[in-house]
């Protein structure tokens, strides 16, 4: 078929379509960097969507202080080399000053601070829009999501009375101190994710990628052992070869075991996988309907 | 997966199709059921499903609740919004736009048909066509999806009866040929057990066709788009101020029909500027052709003024500039339109204010029955109107292009979107 695109190539297209909708529509919006990969490939559309020129507005980084240390290499190498500007919101910071208060206990995590962090660091810098890496085959409170997502003055999200949708005319008017979280790749699946990052030959952060890790096995998946997390009586420290199939905070951050050191060979393990991504996510698994009540808050 | 299996999925094709249905037609039975068969669910989604229907105290794993995500849903067991769902098969990727079937969500149907190449209509073999199949088929003719495939399912409560299932396709064909539609087809399914589903029906050997999924796979879609009548709305200008691209001035937006080559004459609309276009770039490289959906930068021969909300088109094939517009509109919000209230209307990447001059008519979608003795517009109706707007529009019928027919209102005050158009010439 002469005039027909591949389905990665429409997708592409529409990303494309959606980041320049963005900046055309929006004085100051942001781009949220948080490392993993959905982020880089939604990065690596917008420099696709203004190539020549850079990326016209900067990364943002909601960082909780408990990252890979390979992720924070990676993020600021890629700032380097596209030229734009880095912005860092600090959870640390929110807990110094009082702003939110850190979990204790064997499974404290600093997930549910960074929506804090995440709600300052933009009011602070008058973002009126910021996207996300958000695709809505992840989760099922995702897959209600728009493209263009109102949030009120509180940065709440209210699934019940989201604006309809249509074609491809987004609406992105708003009000004084309101703001859009958007989602370009939103029409994307973990495999397309993978193909693209095998096909465009995107640089990615080396966890994703099999390597030896000291890990412990916790909520049933291998979590890195680091100084954020603390090793119980009856755990043992083990050297696995693992891989990790989304970058969260590394205290909640499963890895799976894996052989798989190539991309190619990524690919194949994702189209056999027999559990969803998130699947290791500590923080999906505290009720059935916890994605949407962190959403709700404002979460990413 | 081999290489083989690797470069085949960088050839599949993308499909969106939509399903409209309400709680007992099986809608997110057979959507689980495409799922499920299609080996598209997770261990962990089907545990959490298996977990969810025992918690219910039910016997069977329920499929539908792979579906029905947020909690009012789950708590009440409707489906009140549009969700997106997606599997694959080697062939094609598929984007299900899954929507509620009741009046009360028209404005949902209406979204989730307005980007599919396809719609679902689920019909029950043992009620025939009722109201909802009349609206649902009416909603994807007025979007013009351009096929429609009609599952007639719960065939195995009819005795996989092949004269139950003829006399439903009669049924429906008679009330078809009052619609738009141009690729109608029919598969007798059982969405609980799988009958033609995924795999062949053996209950059913009279029926010759293709099983459902097998139709998704292999129907043309190629021409579902407009290669004919070129049209590229500006989204915005690229200017890289860097010593390296001095000088360079790129249009960049999404091009919404026709087929664009370097060399070839063009006119922006409005200001009515010709150049030639120079070339075609992408970060990947500059190309040779450029078509619909694809996002580009045209770069022109000439430097004319050029900007958001123009439209780069052929000089001897534009759209009409008008600001008088006849629209088939879909009315989404509770707060009914006042006489002659004022709207912004968005059309491709162009933006005006708009009146609803007068209301001509509404539909009964359940009927296709004109109203003429009720003009207020509320929540879900569709009615024809003429809309004036304070600037012209680049248009054309919806049926020639849906990129270019298509637009939304927005309101002044909330900034919500109240409605969405379809505009006829």
């Amino acid at each position: 078929m002469r005039y027909s695109l591949t389905h990665l190539k429409e997708l592409e297209a529409e990303s494309i379509y959606v980041i320049r909708e963005v900046y055309a529509q929006f004085e100051n919006p942001a781009i949220l960097f948080s490392g993993g990969k959905d982020s880089i490939v939604l990065t690596h559309l917008a420099r696709k969507a203004f190539w020549p020129a850079k990326i016209p507005f900067p990364l943002v980084h909601i960082d909780t202080g408990h990252n890979f240390p390979e992720t924070m290499a990676f993020r600021n190498a890629l700032i380097e080399e596209l030229g734009c500007k880095l912005v860092v919101g600090s959870v640390q910071e929110s807990i110094d000053e009082g702003r939110v208060r850190e979990e204790t206990g064997k499974n404290a995590s600093r997930n549910a601070l960074q929506t804090t962090t995440l709600l300052d660091t933009i009011e602070r810098n008058g973002f009126d829009a910021c996207m996300g890496g958000a695709r809505r085959d992840e989760e099922k409170a995702r897959a209600k999501e728009r493209f263009f997502s109102h949030r009120d003055d509180f940065g709440q999200w209210d699934p019940k009375n989201q604006r309809p949708e249509l074609w491809n005319l987004f609406n992105g008017k708003k009000h004084e101190g309101e703001h859009f979280r958007v989602f370009p790749i939103s029409n994307w699946t973990e495999m397309d994710i993978w193909q693209y990052i095998l096909h465009e030959h995107i640089a990615i952060p080396s966890l994703y990628i099999a390597h030896k890790r000291d890990v412990i096995w916790r909520n049933n998946s291998w979590l890195p052992v680091s100084e954020h997390i603390k090793v119980e009586e009856h755990e043992t420290v083990e050297n696995k070869m693992v891989r990790f199939r989304t970058l969260g905070d590394i205290t909640i951050t499963g890895g799976v075991e894996s052989m798989a050191d190539t991309l190619a060979k990524i690919v194949e393990e994702v189209a056999a996988a027999r559990h969803t991504e998130r699947g290791n996510r500590a923080d999906d698994k505290r009720s059935e309907t916890s994605m949407e009540d962190r959403k709700k808050q404002g979460y990413f | 997966m081999s290489t083989t299996n690797t470069n085949t999925y960088l050839n599949m094709q993308l499909l969106r199709f939509t399903t409209a249905g309400s709680v007992d037609d099986g809608k997110s039975t057979l959507i689980g059921r495409l799922l499920y068969d299609s080996k598209s669910i997770f261990e962990d989604q089907m545990d959490a499903v298996e977990n969810s229907s025992a918690k219910r105290g039910l016997e069977h794993v329920d499929l539908s609740l792979l579906t029905d995500g947020l909690k009012d849903e789950r708590e009440q067991g409707i489906t009140i919004d549009v969700a997106y769902r997606y599997f694959a098969t080697p062939r094609r990727k598929f984007i299900i736009a899954d929507t509620p079937g009741h009046i009360q969500y028209t404005r949902n149907m209406v979204t989730g048909a307005s980007t599919a190449n396809l719609a679902l209509i689920l019909v029950d073999v043992r009620n025939g066509v009722i109201e909802q199949t009349c609206r649902h088929s009416f909603i994807a003719s007025l979007l013009q999806i351009p096929h429609l495939v009609v599952c007639i399912n719960k065939m195995d409560l009819a005795d996989y009866s092949e004269e139950a299932y003829d006399k439903v396709v009669r049924e429906y064909k008679d009330f078809a040929s009052k619609l738009d539609v141009k690729d109608v087809r029919f598969v007798p399914i059982s969405a609980l057990h799988g009958d033609n589903v995924v795999n062949r029906s053996e209950k059913m050997s009279w029926y010759q066709g293709e099983t459902l999924l097998h139709t998704l796979e292999t129907i043309h879609i190629g021409s579902d788009q407009n290669h004919i009548d070129c049209r590229f709305p500006v989204q915005t200008v690229i200017r890289p101020h860097s010593d390296e691209y001095h000088d360079y001035r790129g249009y960049a937006g999404r091009i919404a029909g026709g087929v664009y080559k370097p060399g070839d004459e063009v006119v922006v609309l409005p200001s009515g500027f010709t150049s030639r276009i120079k070339s075609i770039e992408t970060m990947d490289g500059p190309v040779e052709e450029a078509f619909a959906p694809m996002s580009v930068t045209l770069n022109l021969e000439e430097d004319i003024d050029v900007s958001r909300g123009d439209m780069i088109v052929r000089p001897n094939n534009q759209p009409e500039m008008v600001q008088d517009l006849d629209v088939m509109l879909c009315w989404f919000n509770s707060k009914s339109p006042l006489p002659r209230a004022k709207y912004i209307v968005k059309h491709t990447s162009n933006e005006a204010r708009c009146m609803i001059k007068e209301v001509l008519y509404k539909v009964n979608i359940n009927t296709l029955h004109r109203i003429e003795d009720d003009k207020d517009i509320r929540m879900n109706e569709i009615a024809r109107v003429q809309l004036r707007t304070t600037r012209p529009l680049m248009v054309d019928d919806y049926n020639e292009n849906r990129n270019t027919g298509s637009v939304i209102l927005i309101d002044e005050a909330t900034n919500e979107t109240v409605a969405a158009g379809m505009v006829r010439l």
